[in-house]
């Protein structure tokens, strides 16, 4: 039985880090209808930037800011000169280029930091926190940050008029030029939000499955898994399917097939849910006529 | 005297390579009301779209007699042009009041704003009973009235308007163009109206132009083409 907590617990941390990764996914995805397969990619590169910073003396939590303002300005930036171009080309090339965005990070990565795995601190380091004994400090931290991350975001476009323009943008892209928003730029600031959100995933998930170029490359598969179960079009669903992806991936792994494997749950959910119910669990189904 | 507050000269007007209007003119008098006349299909809603530049133009709009040199839909916009357009363009998954709010989304005046939140809830009651709700659940001409309201909050000094009383019972059209002679006469919006109700439009306004297959087959005074007898008859259809 503690075993079986211990495994709950532990897959409850990773699956923060999925949950606000489908979240940026699904951000970016409302607005556009597009999945950006470079997420994954741009998180890995995020969390090298916070790991050159904190190696090179920065205190961890300076450098924490540092790279999600940074991940902001690289987002929007991305946006604005590599996507941006391709927004009335067919769907396919928007994909090539995500694609193509992903070679390109990982590339770098390898070239500017080397293939070497590395070893990245938890800023939670220490005991585990007021006898919860399921959880090291890092995956109670990581947890802890996965929800500042969502009431952030959740209070950012609930309460604030630039939030209500983005979700207009996202919504209704006529009506709100219509009104005076500057749609092209709301698309950037997402993509800048996602970005920074990803960093934040990055650097809760590298002390856990360390620091290497590939290391975001299952992250980004469970968390596609995650927001396909909650349904790709619904923000809240896609972070509790990240959860329960998260939960379901460490149990199916320790007791049913094993650490080698367990990649492949992410597929099998995808496929499942895809056959069984393609709009997610709480998705909202579009009928189209043709 | 003040120049015009919009002024088209051989407008033209294109979806993708295909023309559809082919030099039109017009104007709407500062503070005044216009009216464009036509079947569907004759390129009314056209004209209107390439005022907000939502598609290709050519020719010239001025606008307070200088060339209105904006170039996207936003900055028309920001020139204090609304635009109530055809379907309404509710944000659906919206709240009545997140509608209003974006209306009010560019100015910065926020006292002002607070203040024309009350007086559109004045002239349309109905939204503010409704403030809470989905906006997608309001009926049709609930969701007519939000369109106004939410054009009304820019502040605007033009309001262009895309068939107001499209699929509205009488009564209700009767309500809402009782409205827009108010917002006319005592906020000083002048109005230019896309309208297939002559009746009501030619009663409203004081200037009128008849659109067809994207020409200007007569234009003026409003009561002018009201009684002209052939007018009536062949395009006014009473």
């Amino acid at each position: 039985m503690v075993e079986f907590l211990h495994q709950f617990a532990s897959g409850l941390a990773l699956g923060g880090v999925y949950a606000i990764t489908a979240l940026a996914l699904v951000m970016i995805y409302q607005a556009t209808h597009l999945v950006n397969f470079a997420q994954g990619e741009m998180a890995m590169f995020s969390t090298y930037f916070a790991w050159k910073l904190i190696d090179s003396g920065t205190p961890y939590w300076l450098a924490f800011v540092a790279t999600v303002l940074v991940s902001f300005v690289a987002g929007l930036l991305i946006q604005r000169f590599v996507v941006r171009p391709f927004a009335r080309a067919p769907i396919l090339a928007s994909v090539i280029v995500f694609i193509g965005l992903a070679f390109i990070f990982n590339a770098m990565a390898g070239w500017l930091y080397g293939y070497t795995i590395q070893s990245f601190d938890s800023p939670f380091p220490g005991r585990p926190w007021y006898g919860n004994v399921y959880m090291s400090a890092h995956e109670s931290g990581a947890v802890l940050v996965t929800f500042a991350v969502l009431a952030l975001v959740y209070g950012f476009f609930r309460f604030t008029p630039l939030g209500l323009a983005m979700r207009a943008s996202a919504q209704n892209p006529v009506s709100s030029r219509l009104v005076g928003i500057r749609v092209g730029w709301m698309l950037a600031i997402g993509w800048g939000l996602a970005a920074a959100i990803g960093s934040v995933a990055g650097m809760m998930a590298a002390p856990i499955v360390y620091l290497d170029p590939n290391m975001m490359s299952g992250i980004l598969l469970y968390s596609f898994a995650g927001a396909v179960l909650g349904g790709i079009d619904n923000p809240w669903g896609a972070v509790l399917g990240g959860f329960v992806v998260g939960v379901l991936e460490n149990l199916v792994g320790a007791y049913l097939v094993g650490a080698e494997v367990k990649l492949s749950v992410a597929l099998v959910i995808i496929v499942g849910v895809l056959v069984v119910r393609p709009s997610g669990l709480f998705g909202r189904r579009i009928v189209a006529r043709v | 005297m003040t120049p015009p507050i919009l002024e088209a000269r051989a407008l033209e007007a294109f979806y993708g390579a295909v023309q559809v209007i082919f030099g039109v003119d017009f104007l709407v008098e500062d503070g005044g009301v216009t009216t464009l006349l036509g079947a569907n299909g004759a390129g009314k809603t056209t004209i209107l779209r390439a005022i907000s530049a939502m598609i290709r133009r050519a020719g010239r709009i001025d606008f307070r007699g200088a060339p209105m040199a904006a170039r996207a839909t936003e900055d028309v916009a920001r020139l204090g042009v609304a635009h109530v357009p055809d379907g309404r363009g509710t944000f659906t998954d919206l709240t009545v009041e997140e509608n209003l709010r974006l209306g009010a989304y560019i100015r910065k005046d926020r006292n002002e704003v607070k203040a024309d939140f009350e007086r559109v809830f004045g002239y349309f009651p109905r939204l503010a009973e409704r403030r809470r709700q989905q906006a997608g659940t309001l009926s049709g001409g609930e969701q007519q009235m939000l369109a106004i309201a939410r054009a009304l909050l820019l502040r605007p000094s033009l309001l262009l308007l895309d068939e107001p009383s499209f699929g509205l019972a009488p009564l209700i059209v009767a309500d809402i163009f009782k409205i827009l002679r108010a917002i006319n006469r005592t906020d000083r919006v002048s109005l230019l109206i896309v309208e297939q109700n002559a009746n009501l439009a030619l009663e409203l306004a004081d200037r009128a132009y008849l659109i067809e297959t994207g020409r200007v087959v007569i234009g003026g005074p409003a009561a002018t083409i009201r009684n002209d007898d052939s007018v009536r008859r062949a395009y006014l259809g009473y």
